[in-house]
């Protein structure tokens, strides 16, 4: 089976809007929540989320181009386009055909979707623009990214809520790893801050409040933790055959090692422990790694009552005795939860958490709880050596997936 | 402003192009307006007219001229059922 190594990223986030300011404000525990500015979010109970700052369109696309890309489409162009100038690749023309794109997904074109039901149910209009299919339709960002870069070869959209992202990545790579292509970009996207999401995320009762200190908002694994917070943003790492990456001299940045995927078959909304459990064990097997050489979790993390304490006995099913050894932090503390570009910002985290030795924190930390009785990296970034690390991620609907990935041999 | 104006001006917004760049005889393909595009543009004009363009008819559109001659006879008040037809036969619309 062949290597599969990461050769380039790129992030479009709440807490950066490229890999050199993300990393920065993650390792100096800056948060990304603030008060919603999309709307006018005075009427909703939760009036907070982690936006993308001052963002403006028409800065990076022209108008024309805006007419057919939703918010999530333009995240996932723009986190495409640094993934491929970091990774200094240029694709012959003969290599195209072994050359995909997978994006994940959760909600799809959000705000297309919001603007089309106001048009339709609000204001009683009796027919749709016709670039609103184009917009929505969840594998925008994958074609419009193909087309960017004529990726003509295995290409889809994954769509299983807050994993989105990680089968994207995952799936990636096995198209590496099984010979069916040689180089995917691969990440996620999601814009999911509109007012009907919120007010449909508002009803399940797991939104952290904090309208009044929206960086504080978001404490996984703290006792006195609320909730998540919604984010939006996009994030894509380029993975290449080894010998591909090897041969063009690219600077490899990290291998993945594992994927594990699996399903609860549990309950539409709890994690149970078996599942992700197992989904970590599979990643670790892959990559031939005992539990013991796992140095840095980066948890799904939630923030969440439910999810943190579920994740924490996930941690020490599968670590035992050395659980309480390993660092484990949660970054959505700080660039929230977005949804099917989550565990892509997550991913690439990690990677550049083995890159430079230093590993992000758990912001707003305050609180010991006795269920969360891990080592969180609480507040401040450390330094310290990581040569392998994994990725959690745990979708409601009991879908898990987990990479693992490890400075290159 | 009249019927062939305010063509000109939506197709000129619509595709985000420089004011003068479109011309009563450009044909689409010379303005680059591809099928997707069409469509946009025919939804404009449908919002800005307050009418239904019927979509066998709207397919055939491949020019300025065309949208506009059909344009008045929808505004005309006119049956179009022959330039339907013509449509659906495959046949070039009269004004090309």
């Amino acid at each position: 089976m062949r290597t599969v190594v990461i050769t380039g990223l790129g992030v479009f986030a709440s807490t950066g809007k490229d890999v050199e300011s993300f990393f920065r404000n993650l390792s100096s525990a800056q948060t990304g929540v603030r008060r919603i500015t999309q709307f006018d979010p005075s009427s909703l109970s939760v009036q907070i989320g982690a936006e993308v700052p001052d963002y403006s369109p028409s800065a990076y696309f022209p108008e024309k181009r805006l007419d057919i890309l939703d918010r999530f489409a333009q995240f996932a162009l723009l986190s495409a386009k640094e993934a491929m100038q970091s990774s200094g690749l240029t694709v012959r023309e003969e290599e195209r055909t072994r050359f995909g794109v997978v994006l994940g997904s959760g909600m799809g074109g959000a705000q297309g979707l919001d603007e089309g039901y106001l048009n339709l149910y609000a204001k009683q209009a009796t027919r749709l623009h016709p670039f609103t299919i184009p917009r929505i339709m969840h594998n925008a960002p994958v074609s419009q990214v193909c087309m960017e870069y004529s990726a003509k070869g295995p290409s889809f959209t994954t769509a299983t809520a807050c994993s989105s992202s990680g089968h994207a990545i995952g799936e990636a790579f096995r198209l590496i790893r099984f010979g069916l292509a040689d180089v995917m970009l691969a990440g996620g996207s999601d814009a999911p801050i509109t007012y009907g999401m919120m007010r449909s995320w508002e009803s399940v009762r797991v939104l952290a409040c904090g309208n009044g200190n929206p960086g504080r908002a978001c404490r996984p694994f703290s006792a006195d933790r609320e909730g998540m917070v919604i984010g939006e943003g996009a994030a894509t790492v380029v993975l290449e055959e080894y010998e591909h990456a090897r041969r063009r001299g690219a600077n490899i940045l990290a291998e993945i090692g594992g994927f594990g995927m699996t399903s609860d078959a549990g309950h539409i909304t709890q994690p149970t422990v078996e599942g992700p459990a197992r989904a970590m064990r599979a990643a670790l097997d892959e990559a031939r790694v005992n539990a013991d050489e796992v140095d840095y979790i980066n948890a799904h993390g939630t923030g969440t009552r439910l999810n943190d304490a579920m994740e924490t006995t996930i941690i020490k099913e599968v670590f035992g005795d050395r659980a309480r050894r390993i660092p484990v932090s949660s970054t959505k503390s700080m660039h929230g939860h977005a949804m099917g570009a989550t565990s892509a910002i997550e991913l690439v985290a990690t990677v550049l958490a083995i890159q430079r030795g230093v590993i992000p924190p758990t912001a707003n930390y305050t609180k010991p709880d006795p269920e969360c009785d891990l080592d969180y990296v609480p507040n401040e970034a450390r330094s310290q050596p990581v040569r392998i690390a994994i990725s959690n991620s745990f979708a409601f609907g009991g879908l898990n997936a987990v990479l693992l990935v490890r400075r290159p041999q | 402003m009249n019927v062939e104006e305010k063509v000109v001006e939506i197709i000129t917004r619509e595709q985000h192009l420089e004011p003068g760049a479109v011309k009563p005889d450009s044909t689409f393909a010379e303005l680059g307006i591809d099928s997707l595009d069409g469509v946009n543009i025919l939804f404009a004009l449908e919002e800005e007219f307050k009418i239904d363009i019927p979509d066998s008819v709207a397919q055939n559109m491949r020019s300025v001229r065309q949208v506009v001659d059909s344009l008045n006879r929808v505004l005309e008040g006119k049956d179009i059922s022959d330039l339907v037809a013509l449509a659906k036969s495959g046949e070039p619309h009269p004004s090309n």
